[in-house]
């Protein structure tokens, strides 16, 4: 028993390295990766390659006062830059990162990792409210209608997935896809042809659930200042980028477990945790990528996208894809 | 200050943006009386970066007040001390030789150019795209290099005096003036690729923030917010002014009234100041560049004096009473985003705040050019 | 339905292509000067503050005339002179003339519009512009600077 909860708390810790180094490099990786775009170089002054800057500014962060607004609500406040870090950490411990590396496997995997990342929407809520801003409490209520309409369609297709595979275990939905490109989900079969476009479905939901530009209404900067976090500074303010960047993270993760065959090589030769980190960091850059190409839609705007063009699409997905397995 | 807000629904509240709010690009300070996120009411307020230029223009004598006029719009700085030397020279009856006319043509419309592609870049960055802004300063970077080498600063010029210039072209201008149009007329390209065609971009503003040509007229707008609305009115055709009439251009005008007109407007305006760049060029005739008998003292006979200039932001009035003596009695300054800006209270009434402020953005506003 | 289809495909089209652009800017190279490690030159007419010009023998040419005082007009040009008394040959006589010899000339750098009119102004080609631009400083005190001092420091 002592030894069950032992390994709990070595994978909780291994979970929360793993989820904060993640953090800070991406944010480096994030800011070189803009630069490149943008013709400039990115921060390149701390250490080689600016690879010192992520500790510079945890250092920052950390030792800023916390300031809390007058009239803000101090519970509230205070607990919601931890509820934007905690989902994210949980969901870690059940991501499988390779036949072996997983903290905790589950039959219900998936489950879980929808259930905590619903969590996030909480957190931004309550940032929002807590700090008795304006800019804040519109951001929230912008950020939680996001995460609404976009967890449906995304909610569904994961179900077509589910219902194709026959399994919510992470573990079990890698191996079905093991032994090369032409088994991953991505590819179109006789019996899923609509795959490529239920891929395309989920990756602009995962960029809309993480907040990510396009689709960052929540901290819209030329609008709403910084949306939800507005008041927050020091390490509240540094909870929360870490909280988007770990969210980001799982959201890579999970696209590659669903539909990039998890930690298989895309020839079916030796499989490993490698292919998966190079998978979730080839789709990072690309959220990166996505983010320093496009300007920032509309609230109406991707609440139109969701309900008109994916919902539509994901539902008659189901449907087909429900046929089809009737068929065949 | 204490106790929750109350937001229920039908009950409004105030949200002040700026003077220090990011969208607002200065110290402009916005006061919207908001519902959920539309506005019920605006209402812009002004004074905070007032430096009194216009009495700074009585105060002074004429050649002193030549700096003040370069830092009313810092983006577009050429065309503000144009008008100011075309108003003195009229009330003085100085001629200008041919060549520094040309001068002054060709870097105004440089000039133009940076203007509108920070504004490019800082109308997409309003919209929440921030590359297009580092591509646009590039190219603008090299207008600024360009202009910077003959005239000796970067933003606030002081090029122009009154009957010339201060110091003559060079070859090594010319040079870099001919290379420049192609290649911004390949930014241009990347420009309509990257932004004008992307689907969120046009979404965001097809059809979004119409201003009728009648609330144009309302309000004195000019520039390319008057016609993005159908009026066709530039100050270099319809009142021609120096050397333009013997250039060839067009004045592109829209009758979408909304904000993607504005935009286009401006994105071909760019084309054009190309097109006249490259005339004179080709035009730019030898010769002095001041007129080789000038009056020492400058002291316009007593008189009222009007001359209005199209700068990047649209028409430039400055209006000069002289009474005879090395100061003037009154130095009027009409500044056409003052008048373009006075139209968003009535604008943006009923339209959500990230509209309503695309449609401030598409107005392109310099703050310090509204205070003055 | 067929507009529908069309526009999403339309769209998710200008996407592409924004993403082949910046994608393609990636790889360029970067386009900026790491500044405080490598600074860019000045252009020969770059106007920066104001600097006295010298002599051979090192002393300013300035003759303390003051046209350039008065040009100003932020007003930020403050000089005095006292008069010296010399001697020189005219037509074989030894005369005494009196000439002024500039004793302070103090640039107020804080209310200074860099706008020229000091240089164009001075009959005597006494001040240029420095290509100074690295001045930075909390002190408003640093920005007053005497002229004077600064050549002698020049020629030192
Ligand atoms: S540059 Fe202009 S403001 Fe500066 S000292 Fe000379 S005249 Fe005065
Ligand atoms: S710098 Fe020139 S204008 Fe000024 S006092 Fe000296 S000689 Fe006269």
């Amino acid at each position: 028993m002592s030894l069950t909860i032992l390994n709990a708390v070595i994978a909780v810790v291994i979970a929360i390295a793993f989820a904060a180094l993640n953090a800070a490099y991406l944010v480096w990786a994030e800011r070189r990766g803009a630069g490149r775009i943008q013709r400039r170089p990115g921060p390149n002054v701390n250490g080689p390659l600016g690879l010192l800057q992520p500790p510079a500014d945890g250092l920052k962060l950390m030792t800023k006062q916390l300031i809390i607004p007058g009239g803000a609500d101090k519970a509230l406040f205070m607990v919601a830059p931890v509820l934007a870090m905690a989902p994210a950490i949980m969901s870690f411990v059940t991501i499988p990162f390779s036949e072996n590396i997983v903290a905790r496997s589950m039959n219900i995997g998936v489950l879980m990792i929808f259930a905590f990342a619903s969590l996030g929407a909480m957190s931004i809520l309550l940032a929002g409210w807590g700090s008795r801003n304006k800019y804040g409490v519109m951001a929230a209520v912008r950020a939680v209608s996001q995460n609404i309409s976009y967890e449906i369609p995304m909610l569904i297709t994961v179900i077509t997935i589910v219902m194709m595979t026959g399994t919510m275990d992470l573990k079990e939905l890698v191996a079905g896809q093991s032994g090369g490109i032409w088994n991953w989900n991505l590819v179109p079969s006789l019996s899923s042809p609509l795959m490529p476009v239920a891929f395309l479905i989920f990756f602009i939901c995962t960029l809309a659930e993480t907040n990510r530009a396009p689709f960052d209404l929540g901290e819209a900067e030329s609008e709403l200042v910084a949306g939800f976090h507005t008041e927050y500074g020091s390490m509240g303010f540094g909870l929360f980028f870490m909280g988007e960047y770990a969210n980001i993270v799982i959201g890579a993760s999970l696209i590659t477990i669903l539909f990039l065959g998890g930690w298989g090589c895309p020839l079916g030769l030796f499989p490993g945790v490698w292919w998966f980190l190079l998978k979730i960091y080839l789709l990072i850059f690309s959220f990166i990528w996505i983010r320093w190409t496009f300007p920032r839609t509309t609230i109406y705007g991707l609440l139109n996208l969701s309900w008109k063009i994916l919902i539509p699409i994901s539902l008659f997905n189901l449907l087909f894809t429900a046929g089809l397995l009737k068929v065949f | 200050m204490s106790g929750p807000i109350h937001i229920q629904p039908g009950e409004t509240f105030i949200l002040n943006v700026g003077p220090q709010h990011p969208a607002t690009h200065g110290v402009l300070r916005v006061k919207m009386e908001m519902d959920g996120e539309y506005i019920v009411k605006a209402e812009t307020v002004l004074g905070y970066i007032h430096r009194m230029h216009e009495l700074m223009g009585e105060n002074r004598t004429y050649p002193q007040v030549l700096p003040n006029l370069s830092r009313l719009d810092y983006l577009g700085a050429l065309g503000y001390t144009h008008g100011h030397v075309l108003a003195v020279e009229r009330a003085s009856g100085i001629e200008v030789p041919e060549r520094a006319e040309y001068i002054r043509v060709i870097t105004v419309e440089l000039n133009r150019v940076a203007s509108h592609l920070f504004w490019f870049g800082a109308f997409v960055m309003d919209l929440g795209g921030f590359t297009p802004l580092m591509y646009a300063i590039e190219d603008r970077e090299y207008i600024l290099d360009m202009l910077e080498a003959v005239t000796g600063s970067r933003l606030t010029y002081c090029y122009y005096r009154f009957g010339g210039l201060y110091n003559d072209i060079d070859d090594e201008f010319i040079d870099r003036a001919r290379a420049f149009i192609p290649r911004m007329r390949k930014s241009l390209k990347k420009y309509d690729a990257l932004v004008t065609g992307n689907i969120i971009f046009r979404k965001r503003l097809e059809g979004i923030g119409p201003i009728s040509a009648e609330m144009c007229r309302k309000y004195g707008a000019t520039g390319p917010v008057a016609r993005g609305s159908g009026i066709n009115f530039d100050v270099r055709k319809n009142e021609p002014y120096s050397v333009y009439p013997e250039f060839d251009f067009d004045v592109p005008v829209y009758d979408e009234c909304d904000s993607l007109a504005r935009y286009y407007v401006r994105m071909e305006e760019m084309e054009q100041s190309l097109r006249i760049i490259e005339q004179g060029l080709d035009k730019l005739p030898e010769g002095p560049i001041m007129p080789k008998k000038k009056p020492k003292l400058i002291k316009p006979p007593v008189g009222d004096y009007y001359q209005a200039v199209e700068t990047a932001r649209g028409s430039f009035g400055i209006r000069i009473v002289s009474d005879g003596t090395k100061n003037a009695y009154r130095f009027k300054l009409r500044s056409p985003t003052y008048s373009n800006m006075s139209l968003f209270d009535e604008a943006c009434e009923g339209m959500m705040i990230m509209d309503a402020l695309a449609l401030m953005g598409s107005l392109d506003l310099v703050i310090p050019e509204i205070d003055r | 339905m067929g507009a529908y289809f069309s526009e999403i495909f339309r769209g998710l089209q200008s996407l592409a292509i924004g993403l082949g652009i910046t994608f393609k800017e990636f790889f360029k190279p970067v386009v900026t000067v790491p500044y405080p490690y490598e600074t860019i030159k000045m252009s020969e007419r770059f106007r920066g503050h104001i600097e006295l010009i010298e002599n051979e023998d090192g002393t300013p040419k300035c003759v303390a005339c003051g046209m350039c005082q008065r040009a100003c007009p932020s007003g930020c040009i403050s000089l005095a002179s006292k008069s010296v008394k010399y001697e020189v040959e005219v037509k074989g006589e030894m005369k005494t003339k009196k000439k002024k010899v500039l004793t302070t000339y103090d640039l107020n750098f804080t209310t200074c519009s860099l706008c020229g009119q000091c240089v164009e102004s001075c009959n005597f080609d006494a001040i240029t512009f420095s290509k100074e631009y690295n001045l930075a400083s909390d002190r408003k005190e640093d920005f007053h600077f005497d002229l004077l001092n600064r050549l002698e420091e020049r020629n030192s």
